[in-house]
């Protein structure tokens, strides 16, 4: 017997072995298949995070990161002494949050509506024309904008008929957030609607059936079975949209504002690229920057988990 | 008591297609402004008359856009913008998304690439330290700098592997019985299947490249070296600070020549022709990506 076991033992040995060598020849390949990518990725996205160094100097071009003095948290203290930083901070989180929680109702509401459009070809088409916008560039769709809402445009045409003051949208402190807010939301909507308008197909129509049966109206069966229905992914989203509370979203605002709307319409990402890159403030400008990135780190973290948490799913 | 039931049932359905056509409308007529715009006559612009059917119908617009060499220069650079990048972003991601599919067990180490991939994807050097890396690489108008700094799409990356790890596992131990090796389990096996996945990653690609206007404007110091959008974005800025800062269009005639206006909208259709031919597809793949990138784990 004892032999016997111990022939056994060693053969599965030698084919452990076998297996752990032709295992490294594969990994072997792993490895060179990762290869290119991150020496990219090392180059591109891990050299430019030493460069944070310049946060903390006074960083002179010529000089180089090596040779520049080190300033300590100097650019950062003088950030949190500008009058304008606390206006900046909260016209992008107002900016945002704007953006999220309409953008997401107007999403909802639509994916509601659209789910009772039975006629397929209309259905279709409305759903060609509502994506459309999200695969234009802001560059784009700015002139749209301007050419709306200018102090000329459709839009004032349309108040001056109906008897009201002609408004300028693109030049006045008020009306440019709601403008920024309201144009997101008509570029993303649509788009947006998709996994919402998934998450209501995916809802068994037994439920709906059996509560019309029952005489619930359309409204009590849209409050007590589709929207219940559509709570999970709802609340995804809207956890994993969090982190984007400091992206107002550079693209919008930068082809749409003028220093008229500064006010009101700059955002950490607009005043980055202005004060630093444009000004040449490098070591100031990657201090706002950093600050912005860090707080982004926290809250897409938290999010993660609190998706894992509260949901099913995760984000990474 | 039932009859009255129909009849708001009916009604609410004339309510809910009229919201739904509404909304459509709001999405396609101020786009249809521009290209009934871009066919009208520069004084039918500038007195604002152009509604939805073009005023004064006039090609004029389009033969002067044929003349104007800088515009196809940076239509060029951007096609070429956009062939690189789909070349370069679909085999990096193919590239990685492939060893991440694997196991930790299969895969020694696959957890600390997936840990820096993702880090690099939370975590940046923000524009300033990046625009230092491209410049002191010399890359600085040249193509490059428009296509290296976005070649790992990580996105893209983790929507690839995540469907990769749904491939069938008997799949790949077949191939590997016959003797086939990593690399051509990828190519034969995973990528034959995973079509979908990769039109969708590509699209993004193509779409992200055509659309991104930045690049080019801090990359580029020489307005001949501009991509497409960073290009129409440098002209369209000077009539839309005027029309931003409230001038009227009587002001704008004196001041300059509003002419341009109806010029401008014709440069941004043909911006748009080739998303358009490309939309149906578009339309068809993005929406299994997003159904694709929500994927369980």
């Amino acid at each position: 017997m004892k032999p016997i076991e111990h022939a056994n033992t060693s053969v599965e040995l030698i084919k452990q072995k076998k297996k752990g060598r032709k295992l490294t020849k594969i990994e072997a390949s792993y490895h060179l298949m990762l290869l290119p990518g991150m020496i990219f990725l090392f180059i591109f996205s891990y050299i430019p995070m030493f460069g944070i160094i310049m946060a903390f100097q006074d960083y002179i071009p010529a000089k180089g990161m090596l040779g520049s003095e080190f300033v300590g948290f100097e650019h950062f203290v003088y950030m949190f002494s500008l009058p304008d930083i606390g206006q900046i901070f909260s016209n992008t989180i107002v900016i945002a949050l704007g953006k999220i929680v309409l953008g997401t109702l107007m999403a909802i509401i639509f994916s509601i509506l659209l789910n009772e459009v039975r006629l397929k070809l209309l259905k279709k088409s409305i759903q060609t024309v509502v994506y459309l916008p999200h695969f234009l560039s802001w560059v784009v769709l700015a002139s749209v904008v301007v050419n709306m809402f200018n102090l000329d445009g459709t839009v004032n045409q349309i108040l001056t008929y109906l008897g009201f003051e002609k408004l300028n949208f693109l030049g006045s402190n008020k009306l440019f957030q709601p403008l920024i807010i309201g144009t997101d939301v008509w570029k993303e909507f649509g788009f947006n609607s998709i996994v919402y308008l998934a998450a209501i197909t995916a809802i068994d129509p037994g439920l709906h059936e059996a509560a019309s049966i029952d005489g619930a109206s359309w409204w009590k069966r849209v409050w007590h079975i589709t929207l219940p229905g559509m709570l999970p992914i709802i609340l995804l989203l809207a956890i994993l949209s969090l982190p984007n509370i400091l992206n107002a979203g550079f693209d919008q605002i930068y082809n749409l504002y003028s220093p008229m709307v500064y006010e009101t319409g700059d955002i950490l990402d607009t005043y980055v690229y202005r004060i630093g890159l444009l000004g040449r403030e490098y070591s100031f400008g990657t201090a706002v920057g950093l600050f912005k990135s860090l707080i982004g780190l926290i809250l897409i973290l938290s999010a993660n988990n609190a998706a894992k948490k509260y949901t099913d799913r995760k984000l990474f | 008591m039932v009859q009255n039931k129909t009849f708001s049932g009916r009604l609410g359905k004339v309510i809910i297609y009229t919201i739904v056509i509404l909304l459509g409308l709001i999405c396609l007529l101020p786009l249809w402004n521009i290209v009934a715009i871009s066919f009208s006559s520069s004084e039918a612009v500038a007195a604002n008359a152009v509604g939805l059917t073009p005023v004064n119908f006039t090609t004029k617009a389009y033969m002067m856009i044929m003349e104007d060499g800088q515009f196809w220069r940076s239509f060029s650079i951007s096609i070429q913008r956009v062939v690189l990048s789909l070349i370069i972003n679909m085999i990096l991601i193919v590239l990685m998304a492939y060893p991440l599919s694997k196991s930790k067990r299969n895969f020694r180490g696959r957890n600390i690439y997936m840990n820096l991939i993702i880090f690099a994807m939370l975590f940046n050097g923000g524009m300033i330290p990046t625009y230092l890396v491209v410049k002191n690489l010399d890359l600085l108008n040249t193509i490059w700098s428009l296509v290296l700094p976005g070649a790992v799409q990580i996105f893209s990356i983790i929507l690839v592997m995540n469907f990769f790890i749904g491939v069938p596992k008997s799949l790949e131990e077949a191939a590997i019985m016959d003797g086939a090796n990593p690399w051509q389990v990828l190519f034969k096996v995973y990528i034959p299947i995973s079509l979908p996945a990769l039109a969708t990653v590509a699209l993004f690609s193509i779409v992200g490249n055509w659309n991104d206007f930045f690049s080019g404007l801090i990359y580029m110091t020489k307005v001949s070296n501009y991509p497409l959008m960073t290009y129409i974005q440098s002209l369209s800025i000077d009539i839309q600070d005027m029309l931003k800062a409230g001038a009227n269009s009587s002001q704008l005639e004196n001041i300059m020549e509003v002419s341009n206006r109806n010029l401008n909208a014709a440069k941004i259709v043909i911006s748009t022709i080739p998303l358009l031919l490309i939309y149906p597809i578009l339309q068809k793949y993005f929406i299994t990506g997003i159904v694709v990138g929500s994927v369980k784990e």
